[in-house]
């Protein structure tokens, strides 16, 4: 009897032991950070493929930006990264000020530099908070989310909402700062390396984190070119890449800040990264408050819904207001033909938007390039080889928004 | 490297694959032939003076009735080290709807391909898994195209009718009557039109 009991044993390790089999991550999984799917095809507990299956929110951005006018697509980019989405509305701003050739004033420069680091902030501690908790430090959820309130917060101060914000438009901002606002923000600032230091006693020498991140998931320098990764993520494995100081946009030119690499390019180093690069936005806002210069925050000529100063007078003598607007959105001298590309850097990674135009008031063809869509189509890559625990670190590590990706 | 002396260097060496050289906001773009679109992209990153090894943005565009040849797929291309950029735009003819995959020069091309296929239906040969991305595997037509309506044409998505029927199935578990038929007008609104 015990004979053959033993010999079934035997038998069912055999067949477990030869046979790869797969399961699936997702797409409710609650480290996957959104709907993201991951079909794992598993060798015991090491991955030996994987798959991952995206779309499940994709609203089709692109097609109805065709159908729209650039003021109008403006509030569609806030649901792109809808964690930090004044960083979209200032990469979006950008493009089109580009394309359109309109110079923005001064102080909207220093505005938008500092809402984006102010983004860059909330991506980040939104990043860090979820990251940890996925790996097991539970109480560094609770901190990351104390600070990223106080930032919410203020940023309905100046926009009057606090994740959909749609604040900058094009050829400026919507509404300038108030003298509150940059007084609580200096008060932030100040206290806020302090926090970083909190959190990184929590973590930053913490036997289990360090045996969870350290030689897990990396990438080398050349294949994270390869695979197209950028941001943090890229700068994890030592590649010196920003776009705030390779192709500088509004403010950067003007300010002092470094750019944190790491060396090895596993988890470990993509978290010190941006944990550096939340000293260095801290320092960037700090610069801005100090240096924030006088004057309009709108460009003059900018075709917005919001009116601009030079042909107010033009519309109201316009038997409609409705109208009047359309024609100015409509029959602006600046449309023209041709395609550009610029973009931004965006607390993912690099934020690009190709338009190509035809003189008319809509883009004739808009295509986003998102930093998480590249990333995950990289997590294959990453996951091969590692264990089941490993890819909550790595899907952690390289901070994927689901919006972002399906656009 | 200023991009108007890339598009000179390429056109040196590719004479007669590049077709025009556009510029646009000191943004420079090259119109090429698809023909041997890997041998000139294969170039630009491997040329020392070149080493475009960031590929930036790969995406489709439609020039229905605008041009004679109606797609373009757009590679947007970065040099990390030589700090240039240009952009290189290869015709696709209707008729022939295909290109080389550039996949074996930067492995990131692969999504974006997908991307572009799954949109605009421009296959890319050598593709190491050439499926739609972002979209359903069941999904008709190609909705990024210029003659694909906005509204998606009026039809319900697909099992929009066995969703139906299965909710009217599982209405016998309606324990406590909070059921409401969606198809049906609601109390309020057939009070509303008697008073109007």
């Amino acid at each position: 009897m015990q004979e053959n009991k033993a010999e079934s044993k035997e038998i069912v390790r055999e067949e477990m032991a030869y046979e790869p089999y797969t399961i699936a991550m997702g797409p409710q999984h609650p480290a996957t950070h959104g709907v993201l799917k991951l079909d794992l095809e598993l060798d015991g507990e090491t991955i030996l493929n994987c798959t991952p299956t995206v779309g499940f929110l994709h609203r089709g951005v692109e097609k109805l930006a065709e159908n729209l006018s650039y003021a109008q697509t403006l509030p569609l980019t806030d649901r792109l990264d809808y964690i930090a989405s004044m960083a979209n509305n200032v990469a979006y701003s950008i493009a089109v000020e580009k394309l359109l050739g309109i110079e923005v004033p001064m102080r909207a420069k220093y505005i938008r530099t500092i809402v984006m680091e102010m983004a860059r902030l909330t991506g980040h501690l939104l990043w860090l908070a979820t990251h940890a908790l996925d790996i097991g430090a539970m109480t560094v959820f609770l901190y990351c989310f104390r600070e990223r309130e106080n930032l919410l917060d203020m940023f309905e101060e100046i926009c009057g909402a606090r994740l959909t914000t749609s604040y900058t438009c094009v050829g400026g901002v919507r509404q300038d700062v108030t003298g509150h606002f940059l007084e609580s923000l200096h008060a932030f600032t100040e206290d806020f390396p302090s926090k970083i230091a909190e959190y990184e006693t929590l973590i930053d020498k913490n036997r289990i984190w360090l045996k969870r991140t350290q030689g897990v998931g990396v990438v080398s320098a050349e294949d994270a070119v390869s695979l197209g990764l950028t941001g943090p993520t890229l700068r994890g494995s030592g590649v010196d890449y920003d776009v705030r100081k390779h192709m500088p946009y509004d403010a950067y030119p003007y300010v002092d800040f470094e750019v944190p690499i790491g060396s090895k390019g596993d988890v470990y180093d993509r978290y010190r990264c941006r944990m550096e690069e939340m000293h260095q936005s801290n320092s960037i806002i700090r610069q801005c408050i100090e240096a924030l210069p006088k004057g309009p925050i709108c460009a003059p000529d900018a075709p917005d819904l919001v009116m601009p100063y030079g042909v107010q007078k033009k519309v109201a003598a316009d038997a409609t207001f409705a109208s009047g607007v359309i024609k100015l959105m409509r029959d602006n001298e600046h449309y023209i033909d041709g395609d550009v590309y610029v973009s931004a850097e965006v607390p993912k990674g690099e934020l690009g938007f190709y338009f190509v135009s035809d003189g008319r008031g809509v883009p004739y063809r808009m295509h986003i390039r998102s930093p998480s869509y590249i990333h995950i189509g990289a997590l294959p890559f990453m996951c091969k080889g590692q264990m089941v625990a490993d890819v909550i670190a790595i899907i952690g590590s390289v901070d994927v928004v689901l919006g972002e990706c399906d656009r | 490297m200023e991009p108007l002396e890339i598009a000179r260097k390429l056109q040196e060496r590719f004479p007669d694959q590049v077709i025009e050289v556009t510029e646009c906001r000191d943004q420079v773009g090259i119109v090429v032939r698809k023909d041997r679109i890997v041998e000139m992209l294969r170039w630009l990153h491997d040329d020392p003076s070149m080493q475009f090894n960031h590929l930036a943005d790969l995406c489709g565009v439609d020039y229905l009735g605008k041009k004679d040849v109606r797609f373009e797929v757009v590679y947007n291309l970065y040099s990390i080290s030589r700090r240039h950029r240009i952009r290189i735009r290869a015709q696709v003819p209707e008729d022939d709807c295909q290109i080389d995959s550039v996949t074996s020069i930067w492995m990131g091309a692969d999504w974006h391909e997908r991307e572009c296929f799954d949109l605009f239906g421009i296959t890319f040969n050598n593709h190491p898994d050439m499926r739609r991305i972002l979209l359903p595997e069941d999904w008709e037509g190609y909705p990024l195209r210029k003659d694909y309506p906005l509204d998606g044409g009026g039809k319900n998505w697909k099992g929009y009718d066995e969703v139906l029927e299965k909710s009217k199935r599982l209405r016998k578990y309606d324990f406590y009557g909070q059921y409401q038929d969606p198809t049906k007008k609601t109390g309020l609104e057939e009070d509303a039109r008697e008073q109007s």
